[in-house]
């Protein structure tokens, strides 16, 4: 099962990146042959959420782990069947941990409004 | 002869300026007021014109007959506005982002995407006396303004000279709107802000070639920021309209500056006709 995680940096003792659409990385683990990817976001002017939706799809993630997450991407990923984890902060390698644990609780809905991580950073 | 009145910042009385405008030539001139700012027209609570046409405005959108669809996802990847995302099972379409480019339909292997109208917003046409009047008013909720400003500019009549409130800022509305135009009135009021705002609007329109001279609104003795702006730039003052309680009262209950006090129609007039000795220098 492939798990992403949105990050600040590309590795593992990265932060996570509390925006979604517009994150710096997408880390993607796969959780049996813990083969680790770091793709770079390059988020459009409009729509960013819907991309980086398209983006887990399109890699196969089956959970994703953020900080926040809009009602578009949200609509995205749920359609797709992906798991979303909202409101987790602090290393990567940390989430995946707690994640594995079974410690983390998928989120019934998006959690911030369209355009929020627009102005941040 | 077609003149915009923009702003940069705003709430600095371009509508002020534009219907006063209006009301001061329309014994003088064949006048045609357009509301550009479809986002919060505001032209008609002064001018209060009987609307006899409304024409929907719509734009196209994405359609996908599923029984062709593969979901190989090119749409998605050919949407330069990310409006539309592919999943197993289900294709996304996200009407708002769409611009109507067609590029999907256009690019789409199965010939899976049809397109078909959507409404968002309406052009409203009429008359106040011997003003002709137009408006755009987009639906709330709509996040593009530019194809409801374009129906309404497809209503100028070249016949009379054309009056374009346009909405605040310097993005693609405002690019939109005073693009074509002969002349562009910017309005400021005497503040950092206002005078930061003016800035980025002298470019503006100054990239698209279009003349413009300022009036500024709420003027204060003493307060020269603008003015010394101004003069820098060598752009020309028409009016300062004074910081005055009576102006905002009468404002405040839909009388226009024009029409609240017969002495500002002269100024008005007077600003008119020294716009059009520059236009037709120009030419």
């Amino acid at each position: 099962m492939i798990v992403a995680i949105t990050a600040t940096g590309d590795r593992l003792d990265s932060d996570i990146d509390p925006r979604f659409g517009r994150c710096k990385y997408f880390i993607f683990v796969n959780i049996e042959t813990n083969v680790v990817e770091a793709v770079i976001n390059s988020p459009t002017a409009g729509g960013a959420g819907i991309a980086a939706g398209q983006t887990l799809v399109n890699y196969g993630a089956k959970v994703v782990i953020t900080g926040d997450i809009g009602p578009n991407a949200y609509q995205v990923l749920s359609a797709a069947g992906i798991e979303v984890i909202t409101g987790v902060s602090g290393k990567v390698k940390d989430a995946l941990e707690a994640f594995k644990a079974g410690k983390l609780k998928a989120s019934g809905g998006a959690s911030v409004q369209q355009h929020h991580g627009q102005s941040a950073l | 002869m077609i003149i915009s009145i923009a702003s940069g910042k705003g709430g600095t009385g371009k509508t002020l300026v534009a219907t006063s405008l209006a009301i001061s030539l329309r014994n003088e001139e064949k006048v045609q007021l357009l509301d550009c700012d479809v986002e919060e027209p505001d032209s008609h609570l002064f001018l209060k014109p009987a609307i006899t046409v409304s024409e929907p405005v719509c734009i196209p959108v994405p359609k996908v007959d599923y029984a062709r669809c593969t979901f190989c996802g090119e749409c998605a990847r050919v949407c330069a506005y990310k409006a539309i995302a592919v999943v197993p099972g289900s294709v996304l379409i996200f009407d708002q982002l769409c611009h109507g480019c067609g590029a999907c339909s256009y690019l789409c292997p199965e010939k899976a995407i049809s397109e078909e109208g959507r409404e968002m917003g309406v052009v409203e046409s009429g008359r106040s006396g011997n003003i002709e009047f137009v408006q755009g008013r987009l639906i709330v909720g709509e996040a593009m303004a530019v194809p409801v400003i374009r129906r309404v500019k497809q209503k100028i009549n070249r016949n009379r000279t054309a009056l374009l409130d346009v909405s605040p800022g310097t993005s693609c509305p405002v690019v939109n709107a005073v693009e074509d135009s002969d002349y562009c009135l910017l309005v400021t009021e005497p503040t950092p802000f206002g005078l930061h705002d003016l800035k980025l609007a002298v470019e503006t329109v100054r990239k698209l070639g279009i003349p413009c001279g300022v009036v500024i609104n709420r003027a204060v003795d003493g307060e020269t920021l603008v003015n010394d702006y101004c003069g820098r730039e060598g752009i020309s003052v028409w009016l300062e309209i004074p910081l005055d309680r009576e102006i905002a009262r009468l404002y405040s209950n839909g009388i226009t500056l024009a029409e609240g006090s017969p002495g500002w129609q002269a100024a008005f007039i007077d600003v008119y006709k020294r716009i059009k000795g520059v236009v037709n220098g120009i030419k």
